[in-house]
Parts: structure tokens; sequence; C-alpha cells
């Protein structure tokens, strides 16, 4: 303590300054390269030192090509259905009032925070052996569990509320005075929607699918519980690697891998785009 | 899909008898205090680091700095599956990395380590994020105006911008917490799932439905679940509060 003191005085505070800026820079800088960056490098450098003949032969393979087309299959389902529910329940949460509302909020949150596992076992338990569900839907010959029907009810469990927690700060600061002036003109409620509502909560709305289309490629943990993970079957991208890794293809695992973490990086400069322009849209 | 979670929660009610049951399964109270301590002890690493990264995406001006805004939201994109994989191709027995960091003792890759740093990068950006804003907002001439009436640089951030920034803050480190005690992806290929060793929770969960103990898996995901509704219910007031101050 006491050097401390006495060096002091021999800095001017300019210099002790720029020691603090610069000094939280680099601890800033160093953490999250070392955190984020470097793993990413890792990666890289693993999958393309696998070699050129192992990824023709891997994103050849009828299983991979298979994983890849059941992954985009839930995620266009995903975001399709996201995007339509997530805009109605933002505007039933910020428009109406009914009791219990701010309960409903809080579930929209919840998956959330909720372990992917435990969505999974939800969906076990509603249409497994013995669940609720279960006896309908055998008795009508539909299978739910261990095919793809659970697997994109999960995902879109998982995936409704980045839609919501988007699209329902921007409705709430909009208020509600462009559309009463829509409708006192005579627009219809559609027309209004079309109109007034879509064209102010573009942006946030394009943010929250491309969250939901991301966290959907990648989802594993429900997929792979209610899944039963056959492989050319219920086999997800995100199960293909995990499946690859257990019996230690690892270049396989890493070259998918790589495709998947590109293709999210893509969906992330989309974000980013389309979240500046929502917030330079808000700011406004 | 609203009823469906209130079908859920009475599903697990009935779950909830044989939580004794579900104790008595080799692994799972282990299972339940590492998931716990890593994800507490990720949350409080997430919270400092997190301010820290927050306070100097917003206060300062340097070349790099869009790149490492962009590099905190990757985590929010990367699947958290591939960010598993990614750290066993960094740190793994077959990554020159790894086999220098073995070869002087450290051990990553299917150790508590390993389940930490994946959970550190999947949750990156949740402090980050929830901080940023309140720190966007406030006003700069209460800083000048502590630093005026003669305050440290220090005691002006404890004094002034630590009360305004502190609901965010642990809004984003209960969001972490919740996250952490709930991740699958990353950690079900990093920590090797080694009993009563590395096996965390969720993936405890997963492997008692794959061996068909739904019932057991029904009682120990009730423990989990009423945890994380908790903490998403106090997360949800301090944001509501730290809105409308």
């Amino acid at each position: 303590m006491s050097a401390r003191v006495d060096r002091t005085p021999t800095l001017s505070p300019l210099t002790r300054r720029r020691l603090v800026h610069g000094g939280l820079i680099a601890v800033a800088a160093l953490y999250v390269g070392a955190l984020v960056l470097a793993p990413l490098i890792g990666i890289a450098w693993a999958a393309i030192s696998a070699g050129w003949a192992t990824w023709r032969e891997t994103l050849t393979a009828p299983d991979t090509l298979h994983a890849y087309l059941l992954t985009a299959i839930i995620t266009v389902i995903t975001v399709i259905v996201t995007t339509v529910f997530g805009v109605i329940v933002a505007i039933v949460l910020t428009r109406d009032h009914f009791p219990g509302k701010s309960a409903v909020s809080a579930l929209v949150n919840l998956p959330f925070a909720v372990s992917p596992v435990i969505v999974g076992l939800m969906a076990v338990l509603l249409f497994g052996l013995g669940g609720w569900f279960q006896p309908w839907f055998s008795a009508h010959g539909i299978q739910i569990l261990f095919a793809l029907p659970s697997m994109i009810l999960v995902t879109l469990f998982i995936c409704l509320p980045f839609t919501i927690r988007e699209v329902a700060p921007v409705l709430q600061e909009l208020g509600t005075q462009e559309e009463e002036a829509a409708k006192t003109l005579g627009g219809s409620a559609f027309q209004t929607f079309r109109r007034v509502t879509l064209p102010n909560i573009r942006w946030a709305l394009l943010y929250g699918i491309a969250l939901s289309a991301a966290r959907s490629i990648g989802e594993i943990g429900a997929v792979l519980v209610v899944s039963g993970s056959t492989t050319g079957q219920t086999e997800t991208a995100p199960i293909y690697i995990l499946r690859q890794f257990d019996q230690s293809h690892d270049a396989e695992a890493y070259i998918v891998a790589l495709t998947l973490a590109f293709a999210s990086i893509v969906l992330l400069a989309g974000i980013e785009f389309f979240k500046h322009r929502s917030e330079t849209r808000r700011s406004r | 899909m609203l009823p469906t979670v209130a079908v859920v929660q009475r599903g697990f009610a009935s779950g909830l008898g044989s939580l004794r049951d579900a104790f008595a399964q080799p692994g799972a109270r282990n299972a339940l205090i590492l998931t716990l301590a890593v994800a507490a002890l990720t949350a409080l690493i997430n919270v400092v680091m997190g301010t820290t990264i927050a306070y100097v995406l917003v206060r300062y001006r340097f070349p790099g700095r869009a790149a490492l805004s962009t590099l905190v939201d990757i985590p929010f994109a990367i699947p958290t599956l591939v960010t598993g994989v990614m750290l066993v191709a960094l740190y793994g027995p077959s990554s020159p990395i790894g086999g220098w960091l073995s070869s002087h003792g450290v051990h990553i890759v299917y150790q508590r380590a390993g389940i930490l740093l994946a959970l550190l990068f999947v949750t990156l950006p949740l402090v980050v994020r929830t901080v940023q804003p309140v720190l966007l907002e406030l006003d700069l001439a209460e800083e000048e105006a502590a630093r005026v009436l003669g305050a440290t640089r220090w005691t002006t951030f404890r004094r002034v911008v630590l009360p305004a920034i502190r609901p965010g803050i642990t809004a984003g480190g209960l969001l972490t917490f919740a996250r952490s005690l709930g991740e699958f992806g990353s950690v079900v290929v990093v920590s090797g799932n080694i009993l009563n060793h590395t096996l965390t929770a969720p993936v405890f969960i997963s492997q008692l439905i794959g061996g068909f103990k739904t019932e057991d898996a029904a009682a120990f995901a009730t423990l989990l679940f009423a945890l994380s509704f908790v903490i998403v219910l106090i997360t949800e007031r301090l944001t509501r509060r730290s809105v409308t101050p």
C-alpha cells in the first residue's frame, strides 16, 4: 500500500488515466479473445487440417445430407410459426388487458431459462407411453415421439420467446396513437396491422427471427431427448455431430460443426445489421 | 402453446413423490451439487467480467471496439453443441495447445474446468447486454459532478455508476445462473460425463430418460424447473423496477 502511495505522485494524472483505460480495454479484449475467438480459430484449424478428401466425403455422405435437410426443415417451420405466433402474442400482451397477464408474460420467458432437456422431458411425458395425449394419437395412428412432429414441437417451444421478447418492447414504446388514427380513418384491423404496425416493428421482428433461426439450427438438448436419434431418420445436424464425436470420428464432427458455426455467423451478421437498424429506428 | 405448460406442470406434480427415489440414483446428489456450484461460479465471473466489458464498450473509444462488440454476440448465434466441439478442438488431447497444457499438468477437456469454460462462453452476452443499455442511458453529468467534487475515479464508479447499474448486473447474473443450470449441448461434449465427477444435472436427466427412468427424470427435473422458474420471476421483477425507478 505504502509503495503505491509513494509512486503515484511521480505519474501524471493523464498517464495514470491512460494506464487505467488501456488496462481495462486490454482485460476486456484478452478475456473475449481467449474465450470466444481462440476456440473459433481452433475449430477452423482442426476442420481445415482434416483435408479436402475428408471434407468431400463427409459433405456428400447421405447421412450428413439427411441431417442437414432435417435441421433445415425444422428451422424453416420454426421460423414461420414463431413469427406468426410471436407477433400475435406480443400484440395481445401489449395491447390487451386481462387478468393473469403478468403470469402469462412470465410463462413466455420461461423457455428461455428452463433446461432444454426438461422441455424434451415434458414432451416425453405428454406423448410418451402412459402420457396424457398418447392414447388419442396412437389410436389415430399418428407417431409424435421419436418422429419429426415432436422434434418440431420442442424447438417451437424453445424458440417462441425470442420473437416476443424483441417485438413486445417496441410495441410498448410505439403506443396506440398511430393505430387509432388509422382505425379512425377507416382502416380495417388487418389494414392497420399491415400498413401501420408491421412497418414499425419490422426490424425488431427480423432480429427476433434471426435469433430464433440460430437457436433452432443448434438446438440439441430437447431434440435429442424426443428424437430417439435414429441415423438417417431423426438425426439432425447437431445430433450427427454428437454421434460422430462419440464414435471418435473427430474430423467429421469438426467439419459439420464448422459449417454450422459458419451458418450461424452469417446469421449473426444479419442479427447485427437488423439490430442496428432497429436501434436507429427506435432512437429516432 | 401456453396450455402445454400448464398441463405439464401438473404432470410434474405426480413425479414429485418419487423425488426421494430419484436421489437414490447413483450420482444424483453429486450431479446437482456440481451443477449448482459451477453455475454459481459462472455467474460470479460473468458479473465481474461482463460489467467490465460493458463499461469498456460504452465509455471508451478504441480501434477494434466494433469487433469486440460482435465477438460478445457470437455465443448467441453459435450452436451450443458446436461450442463444446470447439473447446475440444482447441484444448483436447489431440490439439497442440491441449497437448502442451496436459504435459504441464493442466487438463481442461473432460474435466470440471472444461464445464466452466463452456458455460462462460455460452453465457458471455447475458450480463454485457443487460448492463450496456443502462450504462448508455446514464447521465455523464452525474459522474463529472462527482469528479469535480473531488471523488477518485474508483469512488465515482462505486458510488455513482454502480448503484445505477446494479439491477442490470443482478438480472444478468441471475439469468446466467439459470442458463448455466440448464445448459446441455456444450457441456455434454466437453465434460465427458463422468459419474460423480463431471456429470451435470441436465446430462444426468437425459441419461435417465435414455434409460427409460422417466419417473425419476421427472422428479429430478422438477427441482431444476422450480429453481429456474423462481429465478425468472425474480429477474422479471428486477428488470421492471430498473425500467421505472
